[in-house]
């Protein structure tokens, strides 16, 4: 599994730096000057409530928005025109909310299509990244000709990621992988989410559930409204009667 | 009508429904990956097959002046861009498929006489001549559009549609032509005449196929245009950019066309115009397969090249009418076989 | 007086026209007319409507062909044929328009250009027709008595059908039903949910443009005294569909700027082309083709809007001011605590997935239900299914005491039932007022020849003075007149409430009302809802801010997975361990 880790980088190496981060809809901000950074080999979760701005922030990072304020990947100062394509040669996945795996085409062709862009730049290694990846999930090497369309809620989630890692990520952005999942399956994901860490790939993990994210994670942030409302280490974050607050709105109550 | 005449016109039918077919393959190749419905397929047919023909009179084709004019266009519109955003590395290239390649065959054509070169190297010659202008026509029409409604994009469509009659019109003036068969040789099937001509455009349209499905289903590039048919999103996320599929496919629909154009060249008199009405009855091939299914658009083509030959025997005058108000029961059938969900744009 | 001083002006130049200028000119003038008549039929198909159709010169035939065919054989009076003319095209245009509409937007165009290639084919053949030579001696029209046999004194009877066609066309849409016509064009399923129904809207603006064509045709045929198949072609279809864009696509002036500009340009080109290129040939569709493209780059509204904005005086984009009107009829309340919605054992699915599985559910007169649940949980999936906007695949839904299960949307908002959606859907252009009223479709009733005609003014004051009302109600009287898109996110929010309250509903659906809104607007919009609580209305509420919900719900529903897993008052669901553990999520692990 070592191939995952680039191996240029050095250990603790800042990989993603985001400073003062703004989106607007047309006239609604959506995000209000949101800061957090991630090293490699490193977890770095951000929970909340619905509607706070979670998926917001990762669709920003991977460029599907438009964004405001300083971004700086891997060392390098971003400009204002990104593009996700260009983002994706320099190593930067994201796994959406919704998968978006493409439904008619196999397990096989869609892990495939995860290199493409390796692919076209030259990296002719996708089989042995498709090797690599079938043994995280050993499942999708049981699947590999069936078609995406017709995998259970569970093998889509490890798909997508499966698809991602096979760009070989320098960052990996995951938008809710619990969503929708059962909670052994959840377990499951988490556990790789978890060993996926020590493979060098820093990972952005946007969660609902608070528990399970935090579990995993080393650093978190607690996004409310668009607005970083509380962050520190994971584990400090958990015991925090604030994030409950946070979720089922008590606080004002109590 | 006696089974010779049957046999004759069937004959007809599959070739002119072959290339119908080819056409149908292309139109909804294009609309599966970017979404426009591409009137200005049977363009291509008619500069493919005017293109042979003006260098098999020894002429130099005008549309080496459109492959020129188009390649200076993308080069400014490009170029600005790359020298703005500071990406020097990309600029080479830009030059090399822009430039560098329509002045080299600029310079083929005036270094060589067209006229006596042999045919492979004739047919060559006019698909790199007209198959680039398929990428270059998307970046300038279409891709600052890229996120308009299907409705826009087909308006585009028109305008492209027109302009390129009018260049038609320009290039190979208001004479037909029709280049000479590939092959004399003829075979008896049941007492009628089976053309080598005949066999030759459906054993071509077959390989083609063959080929397209090869690409599809075999190599990266091909799935990675089905990946952007079926999910955008999904698409980008891998690197896998709307432009890129969008020259890629302008591409291979340009080469189907061109393709088909030298096909069919040797069979009918083309005239700068003839390309619309043999892209649209691709189009209704198209409609049978509701934009959708490439084996149905196919079958549906084939149906209609078929239908064309049959109606010609008993009303040649209404040949058209009947081929285009075919397509009223098959919206009627397709409206009343899907529900569809309203797309909500803009 | 101000606001129509350019339209006087306007209409005097047209009027001296024939008397000043040569005879070259007013005959150009008479094809702009001709042509303007077409495009302003397509400014209301496509600019408008968002359809397009490339065969409307096929529908000028259509009424030109048949005129000239019946007056010619059979002596028929112009005027007469006029109608048949009319009655013939408008059958045509609803047979295709019937097979067309029900599936996506550009089979109507496809359908069109094979329409349009058949009937020019058709012209051309049939004998009776003339075939390709036409058919000649068709007789002049008298008006009163005036014959109107040279160029000039045909003139005036183009013109005057231009300026009816243009000002029936403004008529319609600032009306009743041309709200729910501009609601069509990204607006089709919002329009749905307030009762328009949206296909037969669809079919009466292609109808529209159909006959508009057609009377063109007839004009064309008696101007001409003859006709043949050359000017009813494909290219002249797809000319038309340029003169409506490059003029403007969504302005009724666009369409007269545009076959104005492309005729005029034609003329020139015509010349002027052939010599430079040492060619005869129809050059200038190049030009056309390519300025097209550029238009739709550069300027998607095409040119009247670039001309407006140089203009000092702006047009007035719908009303501007409210009439005293008689309040409408208000619908019987149910009683309090009766039971409005009950929606039991209610399963969705999409495709294999499962959304909702058998959710149970109801609202009572007088009361909030809020339904709650983490992200995907099936929330909005489960409005859908009530709304009828998307509806259940099994399990029974009843409102009202009745089953909906084979209703649509605009079925159930006529029953009382109105929602407003997650993502927003407003028609931005269109002022709150306007948006608003959208709300208040099913209360009014007159229809769209009476508003071409302007015979709805006493109904469609009371629909604006109820929509004004239920504005004022939501506290966004100072913004009524502005473009709803102008507005922030929030106040969006609250404009669709407005809208759903427009259509007296006696159940409310709300889809995250309090998102985007700021601390004292959350507060006013509790109040407005305790209000309309107190008032016996019944409202359903999906909604993420617990503070919110928690302060203002009678009861609550909580889903996970797309099932119920808690159900009582705020108090009782939030000690609910089960409900903490969807939110905050478990590991079995977790310490």
């Amino acid at each position: 599994m070592s191939h995952v880790i680039p191996s240029h980088l050095h250990d603790h190496e800042v990989i993603l730096d985001v400073r003062d981060l703004r989106v607007a809809y047309g006239k609604v901000e959506a995000l209000h000057g949101v800061s957090l950074s991630i090293r490699r080999g490193e977890i770095a979760t951000v929970i909340g409530p619905n509607g706070a701005g979670k998926t917001t922030l990762l669709s920003a990072l991977m460029g599907l928005l438009p964004a405001s304020g300083e971004i700086v990947y891997m060392g390098h100062a971003q400009g204002r025109e990104r593009e996700v394509e260009a983002l994706v040669r320099q190593g930067m996945t994201l796994v959406p909310e919704k998968r978006e795996l493409f439904a008619e085409m196999s397990v096989e062709d869609n892990l495939l299509l995860g290199a493409f862009d390796r692919y076209r730049t030259g990296h002719r290694d996708h089989l042995e990244t498709l090797d690599e990846v079938f043994e995280w999930f050993p499942r999708l090497e049981e699947r590999r000709g069936q078609l995406a369309g017709t995998l259970s809620g569970g093998e889509r989630q490890m798909l997508a990621m499966g698809r991602a890692l096979m760009a070989k990520p320098k960052l990996l952005m995951l938008d809710e992988p619990s969503l929708g999942l059962a909670p052994l399956i959840i377990k499951e994901i988490f556990r790789i989410i978890g060993e996926l860490k020590k493979t060098g790939v820093a990972i952005l993990l946007v969660e609902q559930n608070a528990r399970a994210a935090l579990q995993i994670a080393d650093v978190g942030y607690v996004l409310e409204t668009g607005e970083v409302t509380l962050s520190g280490p994971s584990g400090e974050l958990a015991a925090d009667p604030r994030v409950v607050e946070a979720y089922l709105g008590f606080g004002k109550k109590h | 009508m006696d089974l010779q005449i049957f046999l004759l016109l069937g004959q007809d039918g599959v070739t002119n429904g072959a290339i119908y077919a080819l056409l149908a393959l292309a139109l909804v190749l294009i609309f599966a990956v970017t979404r426009i419905i591409f009137i200005p397929q049977g363009e291509f047919v008619a500069y493919g097959a005017l293109t042979l023909a003006s260098l098999q009179a020894g002429k130099i084709p005008g549309t080496v002046w459109l492959l020129l004019a188009l390649g200076l266009v993308v080069i400014v519109l490009d170029g600005v861009q790359m020298l703005r955003e500071g990406r020097y590395g990309k600029l080479p290239s830009l030059l090399i498929f822009n430039l560098g390649w329509p002045l080299l065959c600029a310079a083929v054509l005036f270094a060589l006489p067209p006229g006596d070169l042999p045919l492979a190297l004739q047919v060559l010659l006019s698909l790199l001549l007209v198959v680039p202008m398929g990428p270059m026509v998307y970046r300038v029409a279409y891709q600052p559009l890229a996120g308009a409604s299907v409705l826009v994009l087909l308006i585009v469509s028109v305008a492209v549609h027109v302009a390129m009659i009018g260049l038609g019109l320009l290039f190979f003036g208001a004479e037909g032509s029709r280049t000479p068969a590939f092959t004399e040789v003829s075979f008896e099937l049941a007492g009628a005449p089976l053309q080598g001509q005949t066999l030759l455009v459906v054993a071509a349209s077959a390989a083609l196929i063959a080929g397209l499905y090869f690409f599809f289903e075999r190599t990266l590039y091909g799935k990675a245009l089905r990946a952007t048919a079926m999910n955008r999103t999904g698409a980008r996320l891998m690197g896998i950019a709307p432009t890129l599929a969008g020259k890629l496919c302008f591409t291979l629909a340009a080469a189907i066309g061109v393709f088909s154009g030298i096909l069919i060249a040797p069979i009918t008199t083309i005239y700068y115009d003839s390309g619309f009405l043999i892209g649209l009855k691709g189009f209704v091939g198209a409609i049978i397969g509701g934009l959708a299914s490439y084996p149905v658009a196919a079958l549906g083509a084939l149906l209609v090249g078929l239908l064309e030959s049959y109606s010609s025997f008993w009303a040649s005058a209404y040949k058209e009418v009947i081929v285009f108000t075919m397509i009223i029961p098959v919206l009627l059938w397709r409206s009343l076989t899907t529900r569809h969900v309203e797309e909500e744009e803009e | 007086m101000m606001r129509h001083l350019p339209l006087i002006v306007f209409v005097a130049l047209l009027g001296a026209g024939p008397l000043l200028l040569p005879e070259f000119t007013v005959t150009l003038l008479n094809y702009i007319g001709l042509y303007a008549i077409v495009a302003v039929g397509l400014v209301l198909l496509t600019g408008v409507g968002g359809l397009t159709s490339f065969g409307q010169a096929a529908f000028v035939g259509l009424g030109a062909y048949t005129t000239a065919w019946l007056t010619t054989v059979y002596g028929v009076s112009p005027w007469l044929t006029l109608l048949i003319g009319i009655a013939l095209t408008a059958a045509v245009a609803l047979c295709l328009g019937f097979i067309t509409l029900r599936m996506g937007g550009h089979y109507l165009p496809l359908g069109t250009i094979a329409w349009g290639i058949s009937l020019y084919f058709l012209f051309g053949n049939v004998e009776f027709l003339g075939g390709h030579t036409g058919i000649t001696g068709i007789p002049t029209v008298s008006l009163f008595g005036w014959e109107l046999k040279s160029a000039r004194e045909f003139y005036y009877l183009i013109w005057l059908v231009v300026l009816l066609a243009m000002l029936s066309v403004r008529n319609l849409l600032d009306s009743r039903v041309g709200r729910s016509i501009r609601a069509l064009k990204g607006g089709a399923v919002m329009a749905e949910a307030m009762g328009v129904n949206t296909p037969q809207a669809k079919i009466v603006i292609f109808l529209i443009a159909a006959v508009l064509a057609a009377i063109s045709g007839w004009l064309y045929a008696h101007l001409q005294r003859f006709v043949n198949p050359t000017p009813f072609s494909i290219n002249q279809g797809i000319e038309y569909l340029f003169m409506a864009v490059i003029g403007g696509v969504g302005h009724v002036w666009g369409a007269v700027l545009g076959a104005g500009l492309i005729t005029v340009l034609k003329q020139w080109l015509q010349d002027f082309l052939p010599q430079l290129l040492g060619q005869s040939g129809n050059f200038e569709i190049i030009v056309f083709g390519i300025a097209m493209v550029l238009i739709l780059q550069r300027a998607r509204d095409g040119l009247w809007p670039v001309i407006l904005r140089r203009l000092p005086l702006r047009s007035a984009g719908g009303p501007r001011q409210l009439v005293a009107a008689e309040p409408l009829p208000r619908r019987a309340r149910p009683a309090p605590g009766s039971v409005l919605l009950d929606a039991s054992e209610v399963t969705k699915r999409f495709g294999g997935l499962v959304a909702n599985n058998r959710m149970s559910l109801s609202v009572k007169a007088g009361e909030v239900m809020a339904l709650i649940g983490p992200n995907g949980a099936g929330k909005s999936t489960m409005f859908n299914c009530v709304s009828a906007v998307n509806p259940a695949t099994e399990g029974k839904i009843a409102f009202l005491g009745e089953s909906t299960v084979d209703l649509v949307s605009r079925d159930i908002a006529r029953r009382g039932m109105s929602r407003t959606f997650q993502h927003v859907k407003l028609l931005g252009q269109m002022s709150v007022l306007e948006n608003v009223a959208i709300g208040a479709h099913l209360r009014g009733r007159q229809g769209t020849l009476a508003a071409a005609l302007r015979l709805d003014r006493g109904e469609e004051a009371r629909l604006l003075a109820e929509a004004a009302q239920q504005i004022e109600r939501v506290g966004l009287k100072e913004q009524m007149f502005e473009p709803a898109g102008s507005l922030a996110l929030g106040q969006q929010r609250i404009v669709e409430i407005a809208r759903a309250l427009a259509s007296d509903p006696c159940l409310l659906l709300l889809d995250e009302p309090a998102a985007g809104l700021r601390y004292l607007e959350k507060q006013a919009l509790a109040d407005l809802l305790r209000k309309l609580r107190s008032e016996g209305m019944g409202i359903l509420l999906v909604e993420h801010d617990m503070e919110f919900v928690m302060g203002l719900a009678d009861r609550i529903v909580v889903m996970e997975f797309g099932e119920k897993i808690a159900e009582g008052t705020p108090a009782e669901i939030q000690s609910n361990p089960r409900v903490l553990e969807a939110y905050l999520g478990g590991v079995e692990s977790a310490a």
